[in-house]
């Protein structure tokens, strides 16, 4: 069930105001993935604090500190936007779901996945420091 | 910012793997734990040897990828359960 709109609406501006482009809809999902070329990153947000709550820092720290970055970046709210965050997760079907989540798709493949339980329980430095290594191998 | 739980175990919320002393190991999002069972929500179950994979193969696909969900919900019995370990560990 979804959480109320105003709850959430901090956790999706905490991306969004770092650049993020929020599809909530599978035509936008399709829209993002089939109109970009070069390195997309696409973070499944979420509400639970026991992994989101140092995720989206980590995003932050990385896009904001890297010396390679990805072309376009863009988010679902996973629980929140159901259709968009299917539609997303179809992107790379031999994944299992997982929320927060983060991938790199480089020319239309996934390069890079980072799953919720690489997340659970560290710092926003560490996410932060895998993106950025991630960001250095795949990105231009 | 982020929600957060409060009178439920420390595990609570995070991926663990159960570890039976048979054949099964489980993968979940750890609910809660006390002295007699563990709480798994969308949790997925191995035996050893099923599909040809090892515990160890089935772990090390895991720790890479995490699982895909074959239970909404799985109460376990600590009584057979040799360890719970949070699977980002492994």
């Amino acid at each position: 069930m979804p959480y109320p709109e105003l709850m959430i609406r901090p956790m999706r501006e905490e991306l969004t105001s770092a650049g993020f482009e929020e599809l909530k809809t599978a035509d936008e999902v399709a829209a993002w993935q089939g109109q970009r070329e070069g390195v997309g990153f696409l973070v499944i947000n979420s509400v639970c604090g026991c992994a989101a709550g140092m995720a989206r820092p980590g995003v932050r720290q990385a896009l904001e500190n890297a010396p390679k970055r990805p072309d376009h970046a863009a988010t679902v709210f996973a629980g929140q936007d159901v259709e968009a965050t299917a539609s997303a997760r179809s992107l790379f079907p031999q994944v299992p779901p997982s929320s927060p989540s983060m991938a790199l798709i480089k020319d239309g493949e996934l390069v890079f996945f980072l799953p919720r339980h690489r997340i659970e329980g560290r710092t926003a430095e560490d996410v932060s420091s895998d993106l950025t290594a991630a960001f250095e191998e795949h990105c231009g | 910012m982020g929600t957060f739980h409060t009178g439920k175990h420390e595990l609570h919320g995070i991926t663990v793997v159960v570890d039976t002393k048979g054949s099964e190991v489980y993968v979940g999002r750890c609910d809660d734990m006390d002295a007699e069972k563990v709480i798994l929500l969308d949790a997925d179950v191995h035996t050893d040897g099923d599909g040809g994979r090892s515990k160890a193969d089935y772990l090390g696909q895991a720790a890479q990828w995490g699982v895909f969900p074959k239970h909404r919900r799985l109460v376990i019995g600590l009584a057979g359960v040799a360890s719970v370990r949070r699977l980002g560990e492994l």
